[in-house]
């Protein structure tokens, strides 16, 4: 199939508008948080500093940006060394209740965030009889951040094959050296991606925070609901989301260096 | 191949020889038996998986057989099948299960429509460079906070909003706050969730067979229709998980752009705080963990579940 010029330039233009369109809220909230207007008046009335300035002496933000980090590397850890070890379960093994198991990884994804969040509250709490602290909250973000080291991992070792592995035994490596010398350096990449969703998808959850996060801890996604209809601090969190997302572009421009080093041409 | 043997021993993955150590033992034991290798492999994640998520969803579901006690506010353990008539039967919830149900579809549709072309043009039409820049121009906005996003779309589309100031010169108004605002507010926050899968589906997709159909007489449409849409069909499956499951339990976004429209995250939400009746929340929550296991049991053929 050879699409011709028009074709191409309207599949451009499709994709330029809808990035553009992706943008524009974002856009909106850049301006907004340099707006001397605090109830989202557009065009923005003013310019200012302040709240840039407010941002970084808000310590109620600054902890909550350090807890949600907290969180979200425990959960991720916890995620990458589960779903390795269940990836290689699955893809290398043959066994009654494959589909079965691949489903209960997906579940915690697939199932509404409400759901898991008052399934886990109501064991915490009632079933366990254990104070909600940030313990639980990682238990919970661990347990659905789990899928996507899974997803990832697993689509490396299906494409990887065990021919690798196999001269590797067969040279007389145990199972170990196979592992950290064979398997593991070919799975780098793959873990970095999937570690990265999982911070991502940690950092950014709000449904089962709320019901599995004790009183006490303060997440940055719980913080910013806290503050969103505030009209003094409305402008505060535009900042925070501003710099949420000029930080991201480091992670992901390395995901997509490592990513780009090890494609196979098409 | 041949080994450079005067290449210092750094440079050379050495092999220990440690034959008799504890984890060469250990090593050659698991090798012989793949069956304790398996169940080292998969025990501590299926206890995690089983023990943490589905004895508590196995509670939940037993709780909804059970009962609040009107005076003390406590969960009573009486057996009853009152939560499931309750829901089964009345209005309300049979009104908002539709509702819910026909938003997660539009947004699942309208983001599958969006994310084709873009998909498409970023996996096949894009140089390698270009391509890279899309990928990372669609992953980053999932790095600014949902909440702040949906409050970026409560401001575009308010009154005297962005929206407003751009459609006015065309006789055009703002949808206002409702349904529509939570449709295009859900679709705009999942849409990076189906791209990203269609995209890889796509890329796995090689030209070869494009240009084969296309030697055969294949046209454009019917060489999408018939080479690359069965194709990348299971990645638009486990595209649509996520943004059917997601909108499905979503009730922040309808709180932030709906107006007063409930969804069943709403229902839930309500009856786990302000009614305190965990009982009558969990029979709720029955309904989107149903819609949920039919949707996933009606695509497992397609091999979706190995796409997400």
């Amino acid at each position: 199939m050879r699409l011709s010029r028009p074709a191409r330039g309207l599949l451009a233009t499709i994709t330029a508008v809808v990035l553009a369109l992706i943008y524009l809220p974002l856009l909106v909230v850049f301006v907004n948080s340099f707006s001397t207007s605090q109830n989202l008046t557009w065009p923005p009335p003013g310019f200012t500093l302040e709240w840039w300035a407010k941002a970084f002496q808000s310590d109620g933000a600054l902890d909550a940006v350090l807890t949600s980090l907290q969180v979200a590397l425990a959960s991720t850890a916890i995620a990458l060394v589960l779903g390795t070890l269940i990836s290689i379960g699955l893809q290398r093994f043959e066994f009654f209740g494959r589909d079965a198991i691949s489903l209960l990884v997906i579940l915690p994804i697939a199932l509404p965030g409400i759901v898991t969040g008052i399934a886990l509250n109501n064991a915490f709490r009632t079933g366990l009889g254990v104070q909600l602290s940030i313990l639980t909250l990682i238990i919970a973000h661990a347990t659905f951040c789990i899928v996507t080291v899974f997803n990832n991992v697993i689509a490396r070792l299906r494409r990887l094959g065990t021919s690798l592995e196999d001269a590797s035994s067969d040279l007389g490596a145990g199972i170990w050296t196979t592992f950290r010398l064979v398997t593991f350096p070919q799975l780098r990449s793959a873990l970095f991606a999937g570690g990265l969703l999982a911070f991502a998808l940690s950092f950014d959850e709000i449904i089962v925070t709320t019901f599995t996060a004790g009183s006490s801890v303060k997440t940055l996604p719980l913080w910013i609901l806290d503050n969103l209809f505030r009209p003094n601090q409305a402008p505060v969190v535009n900042v925070i989301a501003v710099v949420l997302v000029l930080v991201s572009i480091v992670p992901i421009y390395f995901a997509q260096r490592i990513a780009g080093a090890e494609k196979v041409v098409r | 191949m041949t080994v450079d043997a005067s290449a210092p021993p750094t440079r050379r993955a050495v092999v220990p020889p440690q034959r008799g150590s504890i984890a060469r033992r250990g090593s050659v034991f698991l090798s012989r038996h793949p069956r304790v290798r398996l169940s080292l492999l998969l025990g501590a994640p299926l206890f995690w998986l089983g023990l943490v998520y589905i004895a508590a969803l196995a509670a939940l579901l037993i709780t909804a057989l059970w009962t609040v006690d009107s005076f003390t506010g406590q969960i009573s353990q009486t057996w009853t099948l009152d939560n499931i008539v309750a829901v089964l039967t009345g209005s309300l919830y049979q009104t908002v299960t539709l509702r819910t149900v026909g938003v997660a579809l539009l947004v699942t549709i309208i983001d599958i429509l969006i994310a084709l072309p873009i998909a498409f043009y970023m996996a096949k039409v894009a140089s390698p460079r270009a391509q890279r820049i899309l990928v990372i121009a669609i992953l980053m906005p999932l790095w600014a906070s949902y909440l702040v996003k949906a409050y970026a779309w409560r401001s575009v589309l308010s009154q005297g909003g962005i929206f407003e100031w751009l459609v006015s010169p065309f006789g055009g108004h703002s949808p206002g706050y409702g349904l529509p605002a939570t449709i295009i507010t859900l679709s705009y926050l999942w849409l990076p969730y189906v791209i990203l899968p269609i995209y890889a589906g796509l890329e796995r997709v090689p030209d070869s067979l494009m240009e084969a159909s296309a030697d055969l007489g294949g046209g454009t449409w019917s060489t999408l229709r018939l080479v690359v849409l069965p194709m990348i069909w299971p990645a638009i499956i486990a595209g649509s998980i996520f943004s059917f499951s997601l909108s499905l339990g979503d009730y922040i976004t309808v709180n932030i752009v709906g107006g007063a429209n409930q969804m069943l995250g709403n229902l839930v939400y309500t009856n786990v705080g302000a009614a305190n009746n965990l009982p009558l929340a969990a029979a709720i929550a029955l309904i989107p963990i149903l819609i949920i296991f039919a949707y996933l049991a009606a695509v497992r053929r397609t091999g979706a579940l190995n796409n997400l």
